[in-house]
């Protein structure tokens, strides 16, 4: 029997004009996922994207792979077969047997799009039911809340036959939404910001900030990992790694100590900024959420953004920590996470910082720094590397 | 003469992969992936390498991989650690009656704790029937092992069953599957087969002696049978094998595409089955649709002890049932009921991608040859 994913358009149809642009962006992205699981063919029509596997190809991969895609509301997993009612039939007792065995009541639900089909939908369904009900003695029918609905669709290309239709990532698709550059820590938080942008449609570039001999390879490492876990839903990005040591020393030997978080933030925003603007990026993100830790107090946070001047978006801010956790947990990054390598924000954490700081004296404390002079080291001595899904043998050359 | 290998269900020669990866582990990148220097770093990496190659074959995280020195340890880790941690939920576990020895006497200890255990018995081909499994799980089940593919005659167990069963019996049993002769040959996905705990090893598919791993789904929780520093979070905790493992996942990334594998093994088997056949006295004891990589067969009333040194005489390395359990009556074939003679008689071979139609020629022109020359007395 003949296995296909249907993917139903999600909110992208609503797009009027634009539809192409994010259907074209849509079909790239679900291409370049399914790049290595084989031949797939892809295409779009009736406001649905048909990926049909030839031989040999991965559909179950496939599957778990699509379901990362954003633009995506809901999928399915479906059996085709011609548009004739025994083969319809046949299909519909076959492909979802075990399904139906575990089942104790079902529906029939059809939709025929291609209204050159003999049958209306209701004939279908009943059809299609009386069938089952013969073959599976054990079930019964249930309009109303059924363990099973089995869905015929009566499509252009053939007949559909499936069961409970898969959850999508929802969102729209990347790669429509311009570029934006986030700033990656270990932490929870910034992975969960990342890929809640990632979910509006913008395409990523990280930015880590790396404090050796401070911080290890190990929190290095975590970081791709991280990423490479918000790649499968991201896509490819480039993730780059400033040495930032020389920076918070220099502060911590010029400015006053209860300044330090945030004269390091702003130094963070700075570097990001340069980079970002290298790398063609309109925007930040960050990780923040409001009142979480000292640096991220509404005085401290007005204090960071003065620094940059591109906007900087914080799609955590008003989010509580168990509600970015629960995002963590589904997206995989939280085991992650939560491994204890010190990173560049936690080595210098002064004692008492400042909560409410004003931005007279964060401008003050910061004229006893070569800015420009520190920055510039930062950007110059940046390394890239590429992020990118499922990579082969997991070892990263550098 | 050349040596004819054809007993790689008992283990397989180390490919060349894996040797070179495990010398490389041993003096140069020779690092503990739990120090904090560069040198653990980089052992670290090898570590993850690893892991990341077996998880990439069974389709999961990485984070559910965890090794252990082999097919042995995993199951037993799998299988008191799963009955443990569920103790008090219900005592009672379903397996079947042609499991492998580390199955089977982890279950008779389990006995002895206090644990009932059903035994499903196969029929005359050495099959188990979903329709056993629906009627051995109860409300009070918490485990469900059930091997992969069966080590003596290559029956594939109606997996697929056990977690419609225990979804019908609305039981709170984990499902472990052993899949050590199933790894790396049949394409096993965990995830949808719904399986809570997999076992495997290396060195049936090329890797290196001493080291297998544990699949165990994530947010299922099994009690470590040994406690330790940490190691594999606290599941299986010591000093990582790192030559062991570091050669594992180069085997697993030397494995051939498995789809097209299987299809030469497929035609390895068949025409193995058909000179076989051939010759007068020879009965198959692995039903036609078993896993093509096991051949299982009785030759006329020749022990199978002495048929077995004959061979080897000639170079021709065969089993006579499971190599765990040398000389002992096969316990498998007597579960399917074959008639005494015919288990007495019975010799596996078992292939690899190393094999060749000469060499089922060199095999089965010996046993003609011994068929015709060893005295045989009535069994």
């Amino acid at each position: 029997m003949d296995e296909v994913i249907l993917i139903k358009l999600g909110e992208m149809v609503l797009k009027g004009l634009n539809r192409n642009t994010f259907e074209a962006a849509l079909l790239r992205n679900i291409r370049r996922r399914l790049n290595r699981l084989g031949e797939f063919d892809i295409k779009a029509a009736q406001s649905t994207v048909y990926v049909t596997p030839s031989k040999g190809a991965d559909l179950d991969a496939a599957v778990e792979r699509i379901a990362k895609v954003f633009g995506i509301v809901a999928f399915s997993r479906a059996c085709v077969v011609k548009k004739e009612m025994p083969a319809i039939l046949e299909a519909a007792g076959e492909y979802l047997k075990s399904d139906l065995l575990a089942a104790k009541s079902f529906k029939v639900e059809s939709k025929r799009s291609d209204k050159h089909f003999p049958l209306k939908s209701p004939e279908i369904s009943s059809e299609v039911g009386g069938y089952l009900l013969k073959k599976y003695p054990h079930l019964c029918v249930d309009v109303h809340q059924p363990d099973l609905i089995v869905r015929v669709e009566i499509r252009d290309f053939g007949a559909y036959v499936h069961g409970q239709p898969l959850k999508g990532a929802g969102g729209i698709p990347v790669g429509t939404g311009g570029n934006a550059a986030i700033l990656i820590s270990g932490g929870i938080d910034s992975p969960v910001a990342a890929w809640m942008m990632a979910k509006r449609g913008l395409e990523l570039t990280a930015v880590h900030f790396a404090s050796p001999p401070y911080t290890s390879e190990r929190a290095e490492q975590k970081v791709i990992d991280l990423l490479t876990r918000v790649s499968e839903y991201a896509g490819r990005m480039n993730l780059f790694i400033v040495p930032f040591a020389k920076v918070q020393e220099e502060i911590m030997a010029k400015c006053p100590e209860e300044l330090f978080t945030i004269i390091m933030r702003r130094f963070m925003m700075r570097v990001s900024e340069e980079i970002a603007r290298q790398e063609a990026c309109s925007a930040l993100i960050t990780g923040e959420s409001l009142g979480q830790v000292a640096s991220q107090t509404i005085q401290a946070i007005a204090c960071t953004d003065e620094a940059a001047k591109m906007p900087v978006f914080r799609p955590l801010i008003g989010m509580d920590k168990l509600e970015i956790i629960e995002i963590a947990r589904k997206i995989q990054t939280f085991d992650i996470s939560i491994q204890p390598f010190e990173d560049c924000c936690t080595v210098f954490t002064p004692k008492h910082p400042r909560t409410r700081p004003e931005i007279g004296d964060i401008l003050t404390a910061e004229q006893a720094l070569d800015c420009e002079k520190l920055i510039y080291d930062c950007v110059r001595n940046v390394r890239k590397l590429q992020i990118a899904p499922h990579r082969n043998g997991g070892i990263y050359e550098r | 003469m050349g040596e004819i290998y054809l007993d790689n269900s008992a283990t397989t020669q180390v490919c060349r992969e894996a040797a070179a990866k495990a010398m490389e582990v041993m003096t140069e990148n020779y690092g503990n992936p739990s120090s904090l220097h560069t040198k653990g770093f980089q052992a670290e990496r090898e570590l993850t390498a690893a892991r990341e190659a077996v998880a990439g074959m069974l389709g999961v995280l990485p984070e559910e991989i965890y090794f252990t020195s082999g097919g042995t340890e995993s199951n037993n880790l799998a299988l008191f650690g799963a009955a443990h941690a569920l103790r008090r939920r219900g005592s009672h576990i379903v397996t079947t009656a042609i499991e492998h020895s580390s199955i089977m006497n982890t279950m008779k200890q389990l006995e002895k704790e206090g644990y009932s255990v059903t035994y499903l018995e196969p029929d005359k081909e050495g099959r188990i029937r979903p329709e056993q499994v629906f009627k051995a799980v109860t409300p009070s089940t918490i485990l469900v092992s059930m091997m992969y593919v069966n080590n003596e005659v290559g029956t594939i167990l109606p997996l697929e069953a056990v977690p419609q069963a225990i979804a019908a019996a609305k039981a709170p049993a984990l499902f472990h599957a052993d899949a050590v002769q199933a790894f790396g040959k049949i394409p096993v996905k965990p995830k949808k087969l719904k399986i809570d705990l997999l076992s495997i090893s290396a060195h049936k598919i090329h890797g290196p002696k001493g080291v297998g791993a544990l699949f165990l789904r994530k947010g299922v929780r099994i009690e470590p049978r040994a406690f330790g520093g940490g190691q594999e979070k606290d599941i299986r905790p010591g000093t990582e094998a790192m030559p062991l493992i570091a050669g594992f996942g180069a085997a697993v990334k030397a494995l051939p595409d498995t789809a097209e594998q299987y299809a030469a093994m497929e035609k390895l088997s068949a025409y193995c089955r058909k000179r076989l056949s051939e010759v007068d006295d020879v009965t198959l004891n692995s039903p036609q649709d078993a896993c093509p990589y096991i051949v299982n067969f009785s030759a006329g009333n020749v022990r199978a002890e002495t048929m077995l040194h004959f061979l080897s005489n000639k170079g021709i390395y065969v089993s006579s049932g499971s190599a765990c359990s040398k000389g002992k009556e096969s316990r498998i074939l007597t579960a399917m009921g074959l008639p005494k003679s015919r288990i007495a008689s019975a010799l596996r071979i078992s292939f690899s991608r190393y094999n060749t139609e000469q060499d089922i020629d060199g095999l089965v022109d010996a046993v003609k040859e011994g068929l015709a020359t060893l005295t045989t007395k009535p069994i």
